[in-house]
């Protein structure tokens, strides 16, 4: 059936509409506030309306596709080394650690595993990425709730990860540097003692924000008792990451699902804590951005010597087949499930991002809340915009 | 001033000229202090970074080209904006940052206007802003610019009395409502019998200075008390949809707010314009006094902004129940313990 001209002005039409702001001060049912695509809280283009009643919010739906790249679809026209590429722009303050799932699940495919001293490097790496991403969340944090300075002390210590990632990979933001059987390239002379040295400037970090942030009254007053998600709602809606583990619930991929991941020969701890409030889920991050630079350290004692790429061919085919692989990434559970008819490329990949059921929970939370709250909730629910949409 | 104007014999408008020059200079000079000061170079230092430093020598022509930029460009006014309300708006709280000035004073002669209320009318035209606020919040036709200015109306009622109550101790302990008055009774009162270096009333006052400073924080709607312009949350509140020399005008009615009531809490609990062992009457301090009262309000500009520059903010009703159920109350006690000790001794 072709639409007529007017069919398909009316269609548009309708469509704006629904994107349309209401610019009505005053509905029957109280004010609406329309928070985003473009708006300063958001970091990305979250779109949030908002029923009001006075400052209070009666009910908030979370609407989210403003930044949807297709990289599901895009994945199907790329052979597998091209993929990470793609991918590691998924949640890109910790862009590696988006590669590692694919490349696992590739590697499962093919039936080849990375030799030791690679997967010792891909979880530092790993792990690099994650402080990365989370200190630099806790600066964000700050700064939603109104202290402007944090932020300045995360980007100035980030950047200490950051040059460490780069001189490794040659990428400070999209590292593209997982390969499958291995890595590209081996760690440059006298890293590793650089890198002890950033993990103790991290620890000090840590530190600090724990006394300047976590530490003020005024930060707690504003978190503690604020958007609390019982255990088995988060279950139930499907939160991964701190969320979860600051609502109680004792689950982390890294320990109780781990795949080609060097976490199983390390002593390290899964932090929780049962408050399950905005405070609660901030404090867990920052615990592990602390708990990671502890397991650096770990790897950089004890990695292993030999080559860092298995045997595989140069042109990769992966066999028939399907896999499904998640790691615990910064934001939560990240997973590809792969299915591949032997060809060079993927035939169809799933992305499982942690964000998109991080945000889900939103318009649960948001009820009765203030508008303030609507921030602190938001910010500690701490989700990346390219993660939700892909 | 006055009193300098008559010594010269002036005409009529010669005076008036001279005086809105020196009203300027007080709102306009310590406003671009505290911005370079405080807002480019403190702040920088603190985030460890270096601030604006390539226009001028250190970065000190900063505030010109900044100015220059908000000239430059385009005025916005939202189509369904009451444009006369929102053209006006601005130049209401201006007008009470200057006005405020106005019983300022700055040495035994070099005042504008010496009134027998001062302190009281000071804090009387302080509260006249928040009509502006209003004022912007509604004309904008912006949610965000209606629910920041709705917020700083309740911000600013709600921080008024404990502003006004910290004031109160100073004024029983001064026995006057006299700017002048109270820098006097500075320069020469006692503190239980040592006069030495007078009695700055920050020594006996201490709780209303921290309390004032606390409300003033609120007045000027800074961080933790920044609600009403919360950036992250209602993008910048009353101020969203101005743009240009509108702004540039909310920009420098903040600033000179602050630059104002820092000098009125200089003037009242760090002793004015006098120094110790600087007799009052001294000539010399018509000209000294600006400076040493420019100094002292550095100081008290130093405590607001680096207050600003390290909390996160209030949330709206925290924010309330701060100002009614903590600041009003102590506020009350230090009065009741003031009366107490002036009848004691």
């Amino acid at each position: 059936m072709t639409l007529t001209e007017a069919q398909q002005l009316g269609y548009i039409n309708a469509q704006a509409a629904d994107g349309r702001i209401n610019v009505e001060l005053e509905t029957d049912d109280g004010m609406v506030l329309n928070m985003g695509p473009q708006h300063p809280a958001t970091h990305g283009t979250l779109r949030l309306v908002a029923r009001l009643d006075g400052e209070q919010v009666t009910s908030a739906d979370v609407m989210c596709g403003y930044m949807h790249r297709g990289y599901e679809k895009l994945c199907e026209v790329r052979s597998y080394p091209q993929v990470t590429t793609l991918v590691n722009r998924i949640d890109w303050l910790g862009s590696f650690a988006n590669e590692v799932p694919f490349i696992l699940a590739a590697e499962q495919l093919m039936e080849v595993e990375a030799p030791p001293r690679a997967m010792w490097i891909r979880t530092i790496l790993f792990e690099l990425s994650r402080i990365a991403n989370v200190s630099l969340f806790i600066g964000d944090l700050a700064l939603q709730l109104g202290a402007q300075t944090p932020a300045f002390y995360a980007f100035r210590d980030r950047e200490f990860v950051l040059n460490q990632i780069e001189s490794v990979t040659g990428g400070r933001f999209h590292p593209n540097f997982d390969r499958i059987g291995g890595l590209k390239d081996d760690l440059p002379k006298g890293w590793i003692a650089e890198t002890k040295a950033a993990m103790v400037r991290l620890r000090a970090f840590c530190d600090e924000m724990e006394g300047l942030v976590y530490g003020n009254e005024i930060f707690q007053t504003r978190t503690r008792g604020v958007g609390i998600i019982p255990a088995k709602v988060a279950q139930s809606y499907g939160l991964s990451g701190a969320n979860l583990r600051g609502s109680g619930v004792d689950w982390d991929l890294r320990r109780d699902a781990n795949v080609g991941l060097a976490y199983d020969q390390l002593d390290w701890k899964v932090w929780t804590h049962p408050d399950g409030d905005s405070y609660s889920r901030c404090w867990v991050r920052l615990q592990e951005v602390r708990e990671a630079t502890k397991i650096v350290d770990q790897l950089c004692d004890g990695l292993p010597g030999g080559g860092i790429m298995a045997k595989v061919p140069r042109i990769i085919k992966v066999p028939e087949g399907e896999a499904y692989v998640a790691t615990e990434n910064p934001l939560g559970a990240m997973g590809y499930y792969v299915v591949s008819k032997g060809d060079t490329g993927p035939f169809r990949v799933k992305i499982r991002s942690a964000s998109f059921n991080n945000i889900s929970v939103a318009s649960w939370l948001l009820r009765g809340v203030y508008v303030p709250d609507i921030i602190t909730i938001l910010a500690s629910l701490y989700f990346i915009l390219g993660d939700i949409d892909r | 001033m006055n009193a300098l104007l008559e010594a010269v014999e002036l005409s009529y408008w010669q005076a008036s000229v001279l005086r809105v020059l020196g009203v300027l200079a007080a709102v306009i000079l310590p406003a671009g202090g505290f911005v370079y000061v405080f807002l480019f170079k403190m702040m920088s230092f603190m985030q460890s970074r270096l601030g604006p430093m390539e226009a001028g020598p250190y970065g000190s022509a900063q505030l010109l080209a900044e100015v220059g930029k908000f000239l430059q460009k385009e005025d916005i006014v939202p189509a369904r904006a009451d444009r006369r309300l929102f053209f006006l708006a601005p130049y209401i709280v201006l007008a009470s940052t200057f006005l405020l000035l106005v019983v300022m004073p700055f040495g035994p002669d070099a005042y504008f206007a010496n009134l027998d209320t001062g302190i009281f009318l000071a804090l009387g035209l302080s509260s006249v802003s928040v009509i502006g606020v209003l004022i912007a919040g509604w004309a904008s036709a912006n949610k965000y610019s209606l629910i920041g200015g709705l917020r700083a109306a309740g911000q600013l009622i709600a921080y008024e009395l404990p502003l006004v109550l910290a004031v109160v101790g100073v004024v029983i302990q001064a026995g006057t409502l006299n700017l002048q008055g109270i820098v006097a009774a500075q320069h020469q009162g006692e503190i239980f019998g040592f006069g030495g270096i007078g009695n700055p009333f920050l020594i006996t006052q201490l709780v209303g200075f921290v309390i004032f400073l606390i409300a003033t924080q609120a007045e000027l709607t800074q961080p933790p008390f920044d609600m009403p312009v919360a950036e992250s949350e209602i993008v910048t509140g009353y101020i969203t949809e101005y743009s240009g020399l509108r702004f540039l005008l909310f920009f420098i009615g903040e600033f000179a707010t602050a630059g104002a009531f820092a000098a009125i809490a200089a003037t009242l609990f760090l002793g004015g314009w006098a120094v110790p062992f600087v007799d009052l009457d001294d000539d010399i301090m018509n000209v000294a006094g600006p400076l040493v009262l420019f100094a002292k309000m550095m100081l008290v500009g130093f405590l607001i902004f680096w207050v600003r520059f390290t909390f996160p903010r209030f949330r709206e009703d925290q924010l309330q129940a701060f100002a009614w159920k903590f600041l009003i109350p102590i506020s009350l006690v230090n009065i009741m313990a003031t009366m107490v000790f002036k009848v004691a001794f």
